[in-house]
């Protein structure tokens, strides 16, 4: 009991800590885990960068059909937003060993110009925070996180389109 | 102790706004669920004596510079309807800390790894389904040069977490991994298109000889060789693992050595693609606890060859679970898509996905070995060497088309066949066999308005185990923050008519950015919940579930 009366303090004062995030001493930025991409090349996290323009992280996976949804939708209008905003999408498939395989060729079977990266035992997920997929982060140019979602529902691209935009002017 | 955990977690976090000042990153998150149950005759479930159920969890990491920590807080009060039931109380499940730069990475405490495909090492969680196997000890990475990773474990996995604390494993786990990624050694190779990388492993388990009958191995080494080649769309990986003498209750204390190998292959381009896989394992089952049973202790993990199903007769019904004892699987997948703007493709085109994968039983062969001597090996195998006993077969195909903007349609068949001798899902004897067909169909109302319907049959072959059942959902969303649904599924075909049950369930969701509540009421099958190929139990249940995510 006594536990859970201390971490209910901290969760208040961390929360206290995000309401004011612009004063926070907490630097709100990408953890550094090593991943691969689909090539077996080794990409550190913490390395991901995009010449001061924004980065799409976006957790996946191959058996999540909303997950699918929303990266095929992001796909038609994909060069129309690398143009207008410069953004970069990573797309972070979690499957694991079991469906892993078949990250590569579904990808290009749908065509999609993202940078693929892996994280089969969860280890990027983890350091995120990420409970569920889909989870969709927007990282400034300066690698500040700054939009999540944890969801996809239809339209929902609209207002990370919408973030994108915000970050350009 | 328990004070230690306490005085531990407040110097982690009063430690990290003091660091915090130079600068550092925080991340976690948070989830709880909660149940309200019902007794409920028809389907045997019983109310709880404590009514209701909650299960919380808290994800702390902080990072500054190389260093880094973090906690799990973890709470059941008491555990949530399926979960292990020996789960219970509250307090700290995880917690490390440790310090990394471009040459070490080192980690004290509890962690998460695995080696190459995880058939002999790979420690993980996974939430829903209470499957926790993380290390209890230390981890050190090093890159000594450029293109080598070397990574060594030591410790006890996590069997438990009782009266709010963790209980380890009796058996210790030391392992080593070493990958080496030529490419970085030869630019020229990957300036032609060819990417190598070779790596091997060694996992070692001792454990203290606790059986009075026999004399057992106290250290068990298991070892395996891995590759991943490619060159441009092409790709061909595989790991090769053997085990030395394992005596377990799993196996019924044989001294025969395990072996196991998986190959993947595949090849892609712009709109195709297509994947072949392989497996045979034999006496496999490695745990860090030779009477351990169920999902506990596993050191490694091994994958099923069958693609994650998420339609809800598709995916609770018949789920195929690997044989660590032995089997023999295979798999393909193609993916296609017809262009748009043919006849067949339409304006949009059209999506085509085709799987199929199939499991049988290996042959063991036990001429010329006597079962009595006393060196309790009891047969001899060769890998991909299979009988004709059917354990699993799926062929699916999947069709996606767009008709308009506001219109898309999915339609699936499924072709299951399940042997439940092995299986063991419920009293059926022999093999069920079963067609599947699901047709849904996604309307958009306006940018941010969307309903979707997915209506689901079963047919049961010989109207087998619970004969045909049908589903029907439909889903209402508002973009970003709400949906709202209902389902509907019903064992309408059950041969026994006392059986004949309907499961209504509703769900309202409101999702805040990285927020999420969702509430849930209604009637829920029992049935095995299957993730990543572990799968657990859930007893049927009818009330309220509530469940709250957040991550920051």
């Amino acid at each position: 009991m006594k536990n859970l009366v201390v971490l209910v303090v901290v969760l208040s004062s961390l929360s206290f800590g995000f309401a004011q995030e612009e004063q926070s001493v907490f630097k709100n930025s990408i953890p550094a885990v090593d991943l691969k991409d689909v090539n077996g090349k080794t990409v550190s996290t913490g390395d991901l960068t995009n010449d001061g323009h924004p980065i799409i992280i976006s957790f996946w996976a191959t058996w999540c059909s909303p997950c699918k949804k929303e990266l095929n939708t992001i796909h038609e209008d994909y060069i129309d937003w690398v143009d207008e905003t410069g953004v970069k999408l990573i797309a972070v498939s979690i499957d694991d060993e079991r469906t892993k395989s078949r990250v590569s060729p579904y990808v290009d079977s749908k065509g999609w110009e993202y940078e693929i990266l892996l994280d089969p035992n969860g280890e990027f997920k983890r350091a995120m925070g990420v409970n569920n997929v889909p989870h969709t982060f927007v990282i400034d140019g300066s690698g500040k996180i700054v939009y999540s979602h944890n969801n996809y529902a239809p339209g929902d691209e609209l207002e990370l389109y919408k973030v994108l935009l915000e970050l350009a002017e | 102790m328990k004070r230690f955990k306490l005085e531990f977690l407040v110097f982690v976090l009063t430690l990290t706004p003091i660091i915090g000042v130079s600068q550092g990153s925080i991340s976690g998150n948070m989830e709880t669920i909660y149940q309200y149950l019902l007794t409920d005759t028809l389907i045997g479930a019983n109310q709880p004596a404590e009514k209701s159920l909650v299960n919380s969890y808290a994800n702390i990491n902080y990072r500054n510079q190389g260093f880094k920590a973090g906690v799990r807080m973890e709470s059941y009060l008491p555990r949530i309807l399926g979960y292990p039931d020996r789960f219970d109380g509250t307090g700290l499940g995880y917690r490390y800390f440790g310090y990394e730069n471009d040459i070490v990475d080192v980690t004290v405490g509890n962690f998460y790894d695995q080696f190459g495909s995880g058939l002999i090492f790979r420690a993980y969680e996974d939430r829903a389904l209470g499957f926790d196997n993380m290390m209890n000890g230390f981890r050190i990475k090093i890159k000594p040069y450029k293109g080598v990773a070397i990574r060594t474990v030591y410790g006890r996995q996590r069997f438990s977490f009782e009266n709010g604390q963790n209980v380890y494993s009796a058996g210790l786990v030391r392992a080593l991994d070493a990958e080496f990624n030529l490419n970085e050694w030869f630019p020229k190779m990957e300036e032609k298109g060819y990417r190598l990388s070779v790596a091997g492993s060694f996992v070692s388990k001792f454990q203290k000889d606790n059986n009075p009958e026999f004399i057992l191995p106290e250290n068990t080494g298991s070892y395996g060789g891995r590759f991943d080649f490619g060159f441009k769309k092409f790709f061909l990986n595989a790991e090769y693992v053997i085990k030395e003498q394992d005596p377990s209750q799993d196996n019924g204390y044989i001294y025969n050595y395990g072996k196991g190998i998986l190959i993947n292959t595949g090849y892609s381009k712009k709109g195709f693609g297509v994947l072949l896989s392989a497996k045979s394992i034999d006496n496999m089952s490695f745990r860090s606890d030779r009477d351990a049973a169920l999902q506990d202790l596993q050191i490694g993990f091994i994958p099923p060859l069958t693609k994650t199903h998420t339609y809800n007769l598709v995916a609770t019904l018949y789920p195929y679970a690997s044989q660590p004892n032995g089997e023999v699987a295979f798999q393909a997948d193609v993916f296609y898509k017809i262009k748009r703007g043919t006849k067949l493709g339409g304006k949009y085109g059209v999506d085509l996905a085709l799987n199929f994968s199939t499991a049988y039983e290996p042959i063991q062969k036990t001429a010329g070995i006597s079962p009595n001597d006393s060196s309790r090996v009891m047969y001899r195998s060769t890998l991909f060497d299979k009988s004709s006993l059917i354990y699993w077969r799926d062929i699916n195909v999947t069709i996606e088309k767009k008709f308009s903007k506001k219109l898309k349609m999915k339609y699936n068949y499924f072709n299951l066949v399940f042997n439940n001798d092995i299986m063991k899902l419920t009293n059926e004897k022999g093999i069920i066999r079963s067609h599947i067909g699901v047709i849904e169909a996604e309307y958009k109302i306006n940018p941010t308005n969307s309903i979707r319907v997915e209506l689901q049959k079963l047919w049961a072959v010989d109207q087998k185990d619970r004969g045909d059942w049908a589903t029907a959902m439909v889903e209402y969303s508002i973009s970003p923050g709400w949906f709202f649904s209902l389902i509907f599924q019903s064992n309408y075909g059950n041969p026994v008519e006392a059986d004949r049950i309907n499961y209504p369930m509703a769900f309202v969701g409101k999702i805040w950015g990285a927020t999420r509540v969702q509430v849930g009421y209604g009637r829920q099958n029992e049935g095995l919940f299957c993730v990543g190929g572990v799968c657990r139990f859930v007893p049927a249940s009818n009330g309220l579930t509530v469940s709250f995510t957040q991550s920051f």
